[in-house]
């Protein structure tokens, strides 16, 4: 796969044609990028990313999604069936796209031991902690192999010790497998330690308002928090940030 | 254990409103075909044993084929509605209408086409009848509450109408189902008593033609010895019922 034709929006636009929910918006995203979507909530951040999940369709514009290619998505809260256990839950992709039974649970456990949980494949989702539910989560996107993966605030609704277990594990996660990710978030330190290029959007209508590279190496070197780089960064996002709010207020 | 101390308050109370009740029979004198204490009903209780089993079988059988077929019935047609939204918007009104419809009010035309030989046939339909709508609505609310994020899982992956059916919607139904089918099982016991008076006298011989026997030559105690029957079969359908609740979704939260 070559950059340039990998999963895009084009112009798109979601919405009545003279109003507009979201867009127009361009987002490029090349292979294994990590792209953090930020703005104020109704930006159209999730919608955004339905797109590029092909799981809604522009009024306007268009949608680029390479043929071949599989995407994973990971949605705010778990989402796990509370019926079945882990290695069910996981193995749902898999089986959903006609693997046969014995594969798909193959994949699943080497999909829950990448995310630490090997020995929690028999776990029924109450059983498993918040962090632990949102891992299985995880492991069920990555299970299908994907070339895009896509997270709507994945981290959200855990506390900071969780969240920042997780994202070690998501880029340790993505420099073995070269996975592209779009991640939605409001968190803008999240933002900028997580991805290689955090892109604001308008408050108003979800235009594309800022397009930041982030600096520093990823996965992130130890102590890279403390970095005055990452600092710096931190600070151009949140400016750009309240500059997108500013413009509807 | 702890069943028994869930249970305590009921029967307590339940023992306290019997011990008034005789109590206030005795002191107040109240004649016994009027009101007879708990203990006059209790000896109807045991004289009518063998009578009062048969019919009360007879009941409980018609009741539970009902339910079986309103299980079948219902849940089925809501499988089969969810499955199209214009199918839903044709059949949801009738299956309203069917519900809102009193069962003595469709009794008459039932037993003409079920024959009147064959009262029992009429009355299971009629209880079935009663008992469809829960299960028909327990199953189609359940089958359309499934997790939206899990839908566009499912959307994401290309699943096919049956896949979704089987691993998401049927499994997020079943709660629903279940408790449509416990309020189920309440009605159909209402439905075949009612339908079994409406059939006319010694069509069939169940409960009901217990109680109308025993009004009709004002022998009280054993009316009411009938009607604890009837509590119990509605006492004992709801426990099976709430039990089989309780084991199918113990895994989940």
């Amino acid at each position: 796969m070559t950059a340039g034709v990998f999963f895009a929006l084009r112009a798109a636009v979601v919405g009545f044609p003279g109003r507009p929910c979201l867009g127009p918006i361009d987002l490029a995203v090349a292979p294994g990028e990590i792209v953090a979507l930020v703005g104020a909530s109704g930006a159209g951040k999730s919608t955004a990313l339905r797109l590029l999940a092909g799981l809604e369709h522009p009024s306007a514009g268009s949608v680029h999604r390479p043929d071949g290619t599989r995407t994973g998505f990971v949605f705010q809260s778990p989402t796990l069936m509370p019926w079945a256990d882990a290695r069910t839950n996981v193995a749902l992709p898999l089986k959903l796209s006609g693997v046969p039974a014995a594969e798909a649970r193959l994949c699943a456990e080497q999909a829950l031991a990448a995310v630490g949980l090997g020995d929690r494949a028999r776990a029924r989702p109450r059983q498993l902690s918040g962090g632990m539910a949102m891992r299985v989560s995880l492991a069920r996107a990555l299970a299908v192999g994907p070339d895009l993966l896509l997270l709507d605030e994945p981290f959200a609704a855990l506390d900071s010790i969780t969240r920042r277990a997780l994202i070690e594990d998501l880029h340790r996660l993505w420099a073995a497998r070269s996975v592209a990710m779009v991640f939605v978030t409001h968190d803008v330190e999240e933002a900028a330690y997580l991805a290689g290029r955090v892109v604001v959007l308008s408050a108003a209508d979800g235009r594309g308002m800022a397009d930041i590279p982030m600096p520093g190496p990823l996965p992130r070197p130890e102590g890279w928090r403390r970095d005055p780089a990452f600092r710096e960064a931190v600070e151009v996002v949140a400016d750009a940030l309240g500059r997108s709010m500013a413009a509807t207020a | 254990m702890k069943r028994l101390a869930e249970a305590l308050p009921a029967l307590v109370l339940s023992a306290a409103l019997l011990v008034a009740w005789e109590v206030a029979c005795r002191l107040l004198a109240v004649p016994v075909y009027f009101l007879p204490p708990p203990s006059a009903v209790a000896v109807a209780l045991v004289e009518n044993a063998p009578v009062l089993a048969g019919s009360a079988l007879q009941t409980f059988w018609m009741a539970l084929k009902a339910l079986l077929v309103a299980i079948v019935g219902g849940g089925g047609l809501a499988v089969l509605v969810s499955l199209s939204a214009r199918a839903e918007r044709a059949v949801s009104p009738l299956a309203v209408t069917l519900q809102v419809t009193p069962v003595v009010a469709i009794a008459p035309l039932v037993l003409i086409w079920a024959g009147l030989d064959h009262a029992d046939r009429a009355v299971t339909a009629l209880a079935a009848a009663v008992a469809f709508f829960p299960v028909f609505s327990g199953v189609l609310t359940g089958l359309k509450s499934a997790d939206p994020d899990l839908e566009r899982l499912f959307d994401l992956h290309g699943a096919s109408r049956l896949q979704r059916l089987w691993r998401l919607r049927l499994p997020s139904a079943l709660p629903f189902a279940l408790e449509g089918i416990r309020v189920a099982a309440g009605l159909a016991i209402v439905g075949a008593v009612v339908a079994e008076f409406v059939s006319g006298s010694g069509a069939t011989q169940g409960l009901a033609w217990r109680l109308l026997e025993a009004g009709n030559r004002l022998r009280t105690a054993e009316l009411l010895a009938a009607l604890a029957c009837l509590a119990a079969m509605g006492l004992i359908l709801n426990a099976v019922t709430t039990a089989l609740q309780r084991r199918a979704l113990r895994n989940r939260l």
